[in-house]
């Protein structure tokens, strides 16, 4: 069969281009790397090789010919054995079908793209949050967290996350906690006392700091079948790591088609502390949240701090798991279960209420409890959920819940642009518009880096007056 | 720690000799002062003190010229009271005032100085190095004969921004000089546990850049060294590594509990290493000034220092406006 030789692309945009010159005539003998064409294109004048061996048949497109397509058969070329009748037997015909064909191809794609491939795509795939039909309604998953009766006792959120990762660590051998000052200084922060001597040294692994080093290690070591657990001494310092978060945690699993990707959970202390200023004081929340590939957490209570944090341990995924140094000494009840697990993707109702939702998570919660407390007094009952996870959201739990309140205040510690407050209101107003009676209100953090003044800094953190204003402005009372 | 550099006494003067002291003196009182208002409440969040390492930079500015540069992390107050930065707006930085340095809002690990050429005070550990080999780069290019230094702890020197530094500053012969101050920890871990191979200075060596280690419990030699960095800079031959050899006597932060290290360990540090208590030798025994005149260079500096923490006590809180201020600058005086 005699080979066609095609119009090559000679840069990833190049649709088509001239055939400047011949550098081979018919019957010249080539082998692989001779040179056959000079071809413009857009950018530059390239020269082009021959690939395989054998002799110039014949060339189908003169010299000068402008707006050759990529594809376009521009040559045949006879193997041993074969002469020029056999190409009018099947070249030029083949030439003219592949031509057809693609052109046909290519409408075919268009029809594609504009609308059929939507029958295509899995129902699965679709995210909870887009627009969807008018029947949407919403169906929360609202089964308590542990059985009625359950014993409790009381821990600081300290102590729940130490005993979740104690207790992953005993139940699979391949989890490992990596990070600065975990093992022999017992954590930055006493997340992780008492672990080093349970578990060894080669499972809790002081790291130089080397941030993007040490997570790229725990990233690849994941790849190669671990369970790593990495702790941030606060996720300020993450930003050091976040390429490999985001570009090799989060994006492998997509771009090995499901082959591989990367089980493990970054841990850390996130959001303001006290007086450290602007560089040691940021909430992360909406920028992890935005990425897709990873799972975001972001406890408040410390039985949530350990529910999520053990699922977030098993969980297939890159998960990052928000935790507050203000909170680690505030107590919680935690249910004294054998293995008590917090599923994603499941907000928590922590106070019913019919007069306005306020959805927060974390630390914003603190405020959001503050403020509800304050607005029963003044006769006002809100409905506050805790999101617990921001990547999956529990979008049902929020949407029928401003059905019933037609109402929503979001609370959170982050900056007010690109906020998960933003995303909510969104989201609200796409699929609850009709029930809204007034606009969603986000409080946040104030729109300036941290300051370190006393007062200042005060100012700068979201707080409970701004919430309970919050609700009076959305409930016009 | 490196053998002590024997300290020439014949050509230092007695003028230069109590410059050292007063200068080391002044920032060993004023962190002792500055821990004292931390304890009082009236400093807060992180405050890293430089005890113990004053021969560092004091040694290391005794080489600088005017305009040259310098840039270091979190452990700052020292550095900016060697460039001749006024220890009152220094410490009502640390308590938040609007006579701080940096207005308030910077705070003690972030607070900077246009005028003494000092960029800062980073809370991202090794991120000042980069930005010191940038200073360096804007040097060589506007052709000015500066130099900067980049000030970091043998803990940064594990991070990878770091040896991306190197490489440039070498590639492109920036006037920086790196100062690795090694004092032996990075919070609570030891070196030996985070480093695989102990002479940071010699990691320069891969790019072609030359290093030395140098006693940095010796002021002379500190200044020394420097010289020699300073002038291989301002040649025009590209970057320097002085790795010095130091010890903090305090935690790492006001909130370290230092269970890393015995309470010996520091005080035989103390005992027979101190840079102060050297200095304080070598003047007496060269007879270069007696008891009564240190004893009151002493008192001068208590002075300062009690004065400074009146200064930052007495200092107003900023404006509440200054909130939402210096965001962004303002294109039409930019
Ligand atoms: C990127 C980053 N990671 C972690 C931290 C937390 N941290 C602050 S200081 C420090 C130790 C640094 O030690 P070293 O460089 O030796 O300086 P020294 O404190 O001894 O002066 C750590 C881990 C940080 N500020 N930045
Ligand atoms: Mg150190």
């Amino acid at each position: 069969m005699p080979i066609e030789i095609l119009m090559p692309a000679l840069s990833p945009t190049m649709e088509e281009g001239t055939l400047a010159k011949w550098l081979v005539k018919e019957g010249d003998t080539v082998t692989s790397g001779d040179l056959l064409a000079e071809i413009e294109t857009d950018k530059a004048t390239m020269e082009f090789e021959a690939v395989d061996e054998g002799t110039i048949g014949k060339l189908l497109i003169v010299e000068g010919t402008e707006g050759v397509k990529v594809n376009t058969p521009i040559a045949v070329m006879l193997e041993e054995g074969e002469s020029a009748e056999d190409i009018a037997k099947s070249g030029s015909d083949e030439a003219a079908e592949a031509e057809d064909a693609g052109s046909k191809g290519g409408s075919e794609e268009k029809t594609a793209e504009s609308g059929t491939t939507s029958d295509k795509a899995p129902a699965k795939a679709k995210s909870k949050g887009d627009a969807k039909e008018e029947d949407d309604i919403p169906k929360p998953d609202q089964t308590p967290d542990w059985p009625d009766g359950t014993k409790m006792r009381t821990q600081t959120v300290r102590e729940a996350l130490r005993d979740a990762m104690a207790e992953e660590m005993r139940r699979d051998p391949n989890v490992y906690l990596m990070g600065e000052e975990v093992a022999e200084y017992q954590g930055a922060y006493k997340i992780s006392q008492g672990l080093l001597d349970e578990f060894g040294g080669k499972r809790v692994i002081d790291t130089p700091i080397t941030e993007h080093g040490f997570t790229g290690i725990a990233v690849g070591a994941a790849f190669g079948g671990l369970r790593p657990i990495v702790e941030f001494m606060t996720f300020n310092f993450a930003m050091q790591a976040i390429d490999q978060i985001v570009n090799s945690a989060a994006k492998t699993l997509y771009m090995s088609g499901g082959q591989m990707g990367a089980p493990m959970v970054f841990r850390g202390p996130n959001g303001a502390a006290a007086r450290v200023g602007a560089q040691h004081s940021q909430d992360y929340a909406a920028w992890y949240a935005h990425i897709p590939g990873l799972k975001v957490v972001q406890p408040y209570s410390a039985a949530d701090a350990k529910g999520l944090l053990k699922t977030a341990i098993r969980d297939p995924n890159p998960v990052i798991f928000l935790e507050n140094e203000i909170m680690y000494g505030k107590s919680f009840d935690v249910p004294v279960l054998e293995d008590f697990t917090v599923p994603f993707g499941k907000a928590k109702i922590w106070r019913e209420g019919s007069d306005v939702t306020i959805v927060s998570w974390g630390i914003g919660m603190t405020y959001t409890l503050e403020a509800a407390d304050r607005l029963a007094e003044d006769g006002i009952e809100a409905e506050v959920i805790d999101l617990r996870t921001l990547r999956p959201i529990d979008y049902d739990t929020v949407l029928a819940s401003v059905q019933k309140t037609n109402r929503c205040v979001t609370v959170e510690e982050g900056f007010p642009v690109a906020s998960i407050g933003n995303h909510l209101s969104a989201v609200i107003m796409t699929r609850a518009f009709d029930y809204l009676d007034a606009p969603v209100l986000n409080c946040t953090g104030k729109d300036v880096p941290m300051p370190y003044a006393a007062n200042l800094e005060k100012l700068a953190l979201l707080n409970a007056d701004e919430v309970v204003e919050a609700v009076h402005k959305v409930t016009y009372r | 720690m490196a053998a002590r550099k024997s300290t020439k006494k014949s050509n230092v003067s007695a003028e230069e000799l109590t410059k050292f002291y007063r200068e080391m003196l002044l920032i060993r009182r004023f962190e002792e002062k500055a821990g004292q208002l931390y304890g009082m409440g009236l400093i807060g969040g992180f405050c890293h003190l430089y005890i113990g390492q004053e021969a560092v930079v004091v040694g290391i500015e005794a080489a600088a010229e005017e305009g040259d540069k310098r840039i270091t992390s979190y452990r700052d107050h020292g550095h900016m009271l060697a460039c001749g930065m006024d220890p009152a707006g220094v410490m009502a930085e640390l308590t938040g005032r609007a006579g701080g340095y940096s207005a308030g809002k910077g705070g003690s690990m972030h607070m900077f100085s246009k005028e003494k050429n000092f960029y800062g005070g980073h809370g991202i550990v090794g991120a000042q190095v980069p930005l010191g080999t940038g200073l360096a780069f804007a040097d060589k290019y506007l052709g000015n004969g500066r130099v900067s230094f980049a000030y970091f702890g043998d803990g940064a020197s594990n991070q990878g921004q770091v040896y991306e530094a190197f490489n440039m500053a070498a590639l492109w012969d920036l006037p920086v000089v790196f100062v690795i101050e090694n004092n032996q920890y990075a919070m609570g871990t030891a070196q030996k546990r985070s480093t695989s191979t102990p002479d940071i200075y010699t990691r320069g060596k891969a790019f072609g850049i030359p290093g030395e280690p140098v006693d940095g419990m010796d002021v002379l030699a500190v200044k020394a060294a420097a010289q020699k960095a300073v002038a291989h800079c301002r040649a025009g031959k590209g970057p320097y590594i002085l790795e010095i050899k130091t010890y903090r006597y305090r935690g790492h932060s006001m909130s370290d509990p230092a269970k890393y290290r015995t309470r010996e360990e520091v005080q035989k540090m103390r005992e027979e290493r101190d840079a102060i208590e050297h200095v304080r030798q070598l003047i007496l025994v060269g007879k270069h000034a007696t008891e009564e005149d240190l004893k009151a260079i002493d008192k001068d500096i208590k002075d300062v220092v009690n004065k400074a923490a009146e200064f930052a006590k007495e200092s107003p809180e900023p404006a509440l406006e200054e909130l939402w201020t210096d965001i962004y600058a303002d294109a039409a005086t930019a």
